[in-house]
């Protein structure tokens, strides 16, 4: 059992919340909130000398290059992988785009299959239709049961020969579902295909191993597991970023290269690292997995399900509000509120100190298969309490259409 | 007129009925109208607004879509008051609008039911959403306009 009332303390902006300046956190799906040792870690950096890496003639770069290096290999350790198949980049979306137009736009083949899901996020999706448009290949869609669930049958029988990429996420940022990815993983692989999963949804939740999955390609986002805005992670197999050319070439990333345009690339993975990057960030980042290994992964999903199934629990018991994904595992709880669009319910909870999203997170083809445009998603983090679930319970009890007007025209 | 102006609760009531029973709330399938897609990026209202103009009238407005309670019951309440109008009129009506919106003195006679926002300029995040008819009507003007001076 964690700790809340002591891992609140590690939070600054928690210990404000606690003190009743700010609202109770629903929206960790989009970002979550930062402890003190990440803010540490971003703050040495600046002022202990905010200096360059790979610039070993002085000590302070060759120090702060160690330290860069050294979280690369933390990375690496924290999903099972080997420190040569992490790459840095700005986010999961560019991971993402990287893995369609590194990989799938050099492999793809006219009428190949890109196999994905209708409940993808936008930075999954629009990378891979812009590849299937440039290449001729087609994007097939794994039918999905009433409601959003994932079907592991439907998923054997959209497998074919022709299908050389699946794409998913690991779990949904809309309905909070866990896909069985190390099966996925073997069933691609039997017909030939490659596995990219999207895991900005699954890292900051679940244990991660990479290698026991046997998957090719995995993309994520320090923001969303504690660390700061502004870098992600490609996990590549080393056999498979190997054989890709870097999207953005530059300083950085090469070996050497002539006037005459002779280029002598790195090797994997400095070859796509172009550019100084986000340092600060990649040293947070490092603070980060070492705060979620301090509490241990399967300790904080077992904190998440526990607040999901209270939170579950209180709202199936209001008449009022229609629950889209009761029996997912993980912190998502997306609902309605009867007969109030769910932008109007989000502001009322704002009103009453309660942060939640709106709208169709990103899965806009996503609608087809729940019935509804949008929807309000709560998305819980660890460091939330039984006593904030209960408060959303307790305003979305008594929440009418009049009400919410009468916030937003107050 | 004063009632309007003063009492909250008539204004919820005037927004609860436009966005329960909107007005207009139909689209046309004549090709003389105006027609005005507005999907706001903030990803949820998404609403078509039609016009016909004829002879600098508003012979006929309408509109259809997704929207919150802001959205659908302001573009349902402006669409009625600049329904029969002349353009000029209508110009006038949301450039009032827009200064009610914009939290400055604004004439309730010609404003009517849309007084019921006049405090939603005080949500930034909500201006959108109470913006987005009357900017649709807007655009379909200035269109008419422009292509009646070429
Ligand atoms: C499932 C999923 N994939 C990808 C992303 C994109 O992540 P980022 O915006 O950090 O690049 C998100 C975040 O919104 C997400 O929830």
């Amino acid at each position: 059992m964690l700790d809340t009332a002591r891992i609140r303390q590690d939070f600054p902006v928690l210990r404000k919340t606690d003190c009743g300046e700010l609202g109770i956190y629903f929206d960790n799906a989009a970002t979550t909130y930062k402890p003190q040792t990440v803010i540490d870690a971003v703050m040495a950096y600046y002022t202990e000398g905010s200096v360059n890496i790979h610039r070993g003639e002085y000590d302070r770069s060759f120090a702060i290059s160690e330290a860069y290096d050294a979280a690369r290999a933390k990375v690496a350790r924290f999903i099972h992988a080997d420190p040569h198949e992490i790459i840095f980049t700005s986010g999961a979306t560019a991971s993402m785009n990287l893995i369609a137009m590194g990989y799938a736009e050099a492999v793809l083949q006219p009428d190949d299959v890109i196999l994905t899901l209708e409940s993808e996020h936008a930075s999954s999706l629009l990378p891979l239709m812009r590849v299937a448009s440039k290449t001729g290949a087609r994007i097939e869609y794994i039918p999905l049961l009433d409601g959003g669930r994932f079907d592991l049958e439907a998923y054997k029988n959209a497998l074919h020969d022709r299908v050389k990429l699946v794409a998913v996420a690991h779990v949904s940022n809309v309905l909070g579902y866990i896909l069985p990815i190390a099966e996925m993983a073997r069933l691609a692989h039997s017909v030939g295909a490659v596995i990219c999963v999207d895991g900005a949804q699954s890292v900051p939740h679940l244990k991660t191993d990479v290698t026991g999955w046997d998957i090719d390609f995995l993309s994520f986002s320090s923001h969303k597991m504690l660390g700061p805005t502004g870098l992600g992670i490609l996990y590549g197999k080393k056999a498979l970023l190997d054989q890709m050319d870097p999207v953005l070439l530059g300083g950085g990333s090469n070996a050497r290269f002539d006037r005459t345009g002779q280029l002598v690339l790195k090797g994997t993975p400095y070859k796509f690292e172009s550019g100084t990057p986000a340092i600060e960030a990649v040293l947070g980042l490092s603070a980060a997995i070492d705060y979620l290994e301090g509490l241990g992964m399967d300790a904080i999903y077992e904190a998440e399900h526990a607040l999901k199934a209270r939170m579950v629990q209180g709202l199936s018991t209001l008449d009022h509000i229609v629950l889209y994904n009761a029996d997912a595992p993980t912190g998502i709880v997306t609902f309605n509120v009867k007969g109030i669009p769910a932008q109007d319910v989000a502001f009322y909870l704002n009103a009453n100190g309660i942060m939640v999203r709106s709208g169709n997170h990103c899965a806009k083809v996503l609608v087809d298969v729940i019935h509804t445009p949008d929807t309000v998603r709560a998305s819980l983090a660890f460091y939330n309490t039984p006593a904030e679930v209960d408060r959303l319970i307790d305003v979305l009890r008594s929440v009418t259409l009049e009400a919410c007007i009468a916030v937003t025209i107050a | 007129m004063n009632d309007y102006l003063n009492d909250p609760r008539i204004h919820r009531e005037i927004i609860m009925d436009h966005y329960q029973h909107p007005h207009n709330r139909r689209l046309s399938e004549d090709p003389s109208y105006l027609k005005a897609h507005m999907a706001s990026e903030s990803c949820i209202d998404d609403l078509t607004v039609m016009m016909k103009i004829e002879n600098g009238k508003i012979v006929d407005v309408c509109f259809d879509g997704v929207g919150c309670t802001v959205s659908t019951a302001s573009t349902s309440i402006l669409t009625t008051l600049t329904l029969g109008k002349s353009v000029d009129e209508a110009k006038a009506i949301i450039a009032q609008y827009y200064t009610m919106i914009d939290l400055k003195p604004f004439d309730g006679e010609v404003l009517q039911e849309a007084v019921a926002f006049q405090n939603v300029g005080k949500q930034a995040n909500r201006i959108n959403c109470a913006t987005i008819g009357a900017k649709a009507i807007l655009q379909m003007i200035h269109e008419k306009e422009h292509h009646d001076e070429k």
